[in-house]
């Protein structure tokens, strides 16, 4: 049996009936990794000795009779959790040495379970940008082609999925990082409603829109992971203290009567043809289901990217500030004076686009501009979320597209920054809205690239996305296929 | 909307960025075509419009105003690029 294809729920069952140790799982995937990353470039960090330590660990707690979901499952995270006593660099030569003092919520929440962590997966530096391309330890590539970009910025929690390298992983998503590469993975994402999950300890790019999700092999998994990593943390001032709800029970195969909208500012003409055909055809499935399908409208999506390049830059130059060479990271050694050497350590630590969205921000910020930008970014949000609202009242959930295309090649859009912020033009204001939406596998394009569809809820709406996910899924087999490597 | 690379220094310098003369020609380029591009936004009519500046209403979240764990100072001075004694060191800021 090839333990490293297995999902969550797979894997536990034959851990909890001992036909399986962790130590063979985590042997498994640590093989895999080795075996396969020369070419995907998925991980940043291995953590062998310590999986198999904590393989060790789950097997016993296992044979004490104690076997939760997560309990001997080999996982991964993007480097931007940290980790305790492992290096967490959020792909930047600014965090390059940087060993994380304590565990981000979210990884805390499936330690507690007896999750082993395999390692740190690579990411675009400090998550700012769709391609995975702007990591200082080299690109990741997509495991379905690896001409191609695997998406961004969680393109390591994708690949490494894609490329059966972990069980499960996690991502974050600001403004599609979780959903978009998912989409041309072929894996499922899911990004939850902003303040379900905490973002303590998760290293923060734009903090009113950075939220914290689960990608995995199918449905049912993601329903898993969210359970583990949702609810209320007293150290993160946004988590809302809501119950959560048991979203394994939302796992019912029935879409009958759900009201289903399709916004017509996503099926735009000259949408990709691939694309298209993914999306009618998924349509097609849902309505054979039982579902109802009504148009309706979300004026404001042209003004989603503008919006969100103007507040997430403005938050991530102040989050970023942080990093002056005085308390932790990168220090220029050659600089004279406290501003010099602070100037001089960003200039050597930050790449390109991490430097270009500080300028940005800054610029957006300064005064003279605050009104003119930032303020009325801030604006722009509201009618946005208002959309959002308004269809909210018509419909239970929308179905769109991830991504306007499948995953365009490595280097095609390095040389264009706006060319790449407009690959986000579907997820991003899912996250100015600070709702919910889910990428699962649809129809691949004809030369067999994986595609996803998006569907988006009300806020904290989950079970309502997972269940439509999940009756998605039970007619389909796109989920199942495999990157041949 | 153009920016000019005195403004780029400028903003720089607030950003505390030193940038090569590469970086800079770049960045003024690439800056007034993202920025030529935010300028859609006027487009819009957002007068009485309230801004948003977190997505879900959180109120403050207040904690009880008493001692509890931490994670000290040897850990929290152990990723600090130079340290002396409990302090972090850093170059002269007065000559």
């Amino acid at each position: 049996m090839e333990l490293h294809t297995l999902t969550i729920h797979q894997l536990h069952q034959l851990l909890k009936s001992r036909q399986v140790s962790s130590v063979e799982a985590t042997r498994s995937l640590l093989a895999r990794i080795e075996a396969t990353d020369s070419r995907i470039n998925a991980f940043i960090t291995v953590a062998a000795d310590q999986a198999m330590t904590a393989a060790e660990v789950a097997d016993q707690r296992i044979g004490s009779g104690d076997c939760a979901p997560l309990t001997g499952v080999p996982v991964a995270l993007k480097d931007i959790f940290l980790t305790e006593g492992l290096r967490t660099t959020c792909a930047s030569r600014m965090l390059e040495n940087f060993i994380a003092p304590y565990d981000a919520t979210a990884w805390a929440n499936m330690k507690k379970q007896g999750a082993v962590l395999l390692g740190k997966l690579n990411q675009d530096e400090f998550a700012m940008g769709s391609s995975s391309e702007n990591s200082a330890f080299g690109a990741t590539r997509n495991p379905w082609d690896t001409n191609r970009i695997p998406g961004g910025s969680s393109g390591g929690s994708a690949a490494a999925i894609a490329a059966q390298q972990a069980i499960a992983t996690l991502g974050t998503d600001t403004g599609g990082s979780i959903r978009q590469p998912a989409s041309h993975c072929g894996c499922v994402g899911l990004k939850p409603t902003y303040g379900r999950v905490s973002r303590h300890g998760v290293i923060a790019y734009a903090s009113s829109l950075d939220q914290v999700g689960p990608v995995t092999r199918d449905v049912t998994d993601a329903a898993l992971l969210l359970q583990t990593i949702a609810g209320h943390d007293p150290l993160d001032s946004t988590s809302v203290a809501q119950a959560v709800p048991d979203y394994s029970a939302a796992l019912k195969n029935d879409v009958k009567r759900l009201k289903i909208g399709l916004p017509k500012e996503y099926f735009i003409d000259g949408l990709d043809q691939d694309v298209q055909r993914a999306m009618d055809n998924a349509i097609a499935h849902l309505r054979s289901q039982g579902a109802e399908f009504v148009e309706v409208s979300l004026p404001h999506t042209a003004y989603a990217v503008a919006c969100y390049y103007l507040i997430a830059t403005a938050e991530a130059s102040s989050n970023l500030a942080r990093y002056e060479g005085v308390r932790f990271g990168r220090r220029a050694s050659e600089a004279q004076g406290l501003i010099e050497m602070m100037s001089q350590s960003r200039a050597e630590g930050f790449g390109a686009e991490v430097k270009r969205r500080i300028m940005l921000g800054t610029y957006a910020l300064s005064s003279g501009y605050y009104d003119a930008y930032y303020l009325k970014a801030q604006k722009v949000r509201t009618l946005i979320q208002r959309d959002f609202n308004e269809a909210f009242k018509q419909v239970d959930i929308l179905l769109t597209p991830v991504a306007p295309t499948p995953a365009f090649r490595i280097g095609e859009k390095t040389a264009d920054p706006l060319q790449m912020y407009l690959s986000d033009i579907f997820t991003i204001p899912v996250n100015l809205a600070g709702t919910c939406g889910i990428s699962i596998p649809a129809q691949p394009s004809a030369d067999g690239l994986p595609i996803g569809l998006q569907l988006i809820g009300r806020p904290f709406g989950e079970e309502t996305i997972l269940q439509a996910a999940y009756s998605f899924e039970q007619t389909t087999d796109w989920h199942r296929q495999k990157a041949a490597l | 909307m153009s920016i000019t690379c005195t403004e780029i220094d400028h903003v720089a310098r607030l950003a505390r960025l030193a940038l090569s003369d590469a970086e800079k020609e770049l960045f003024t380029s690439q800056m007034s075509a993202i920025l030529s591009y935010a300028e859609t936004l006027n487009g819009l009519d957002t007068d009485g419009i309230s801004p948003t500046s977190r997505a879900v209403p959180v109120e403050n979240a207040f904690r009880a105003d008493a001692v509890s764990a931490s994670i000290g100072t040897d850990q929290a001075l152990a990723n600090a690029p130079d340290r002396v004694d409990s302090f972090f060191r850093v170059p002269p800021v007065i000559e």
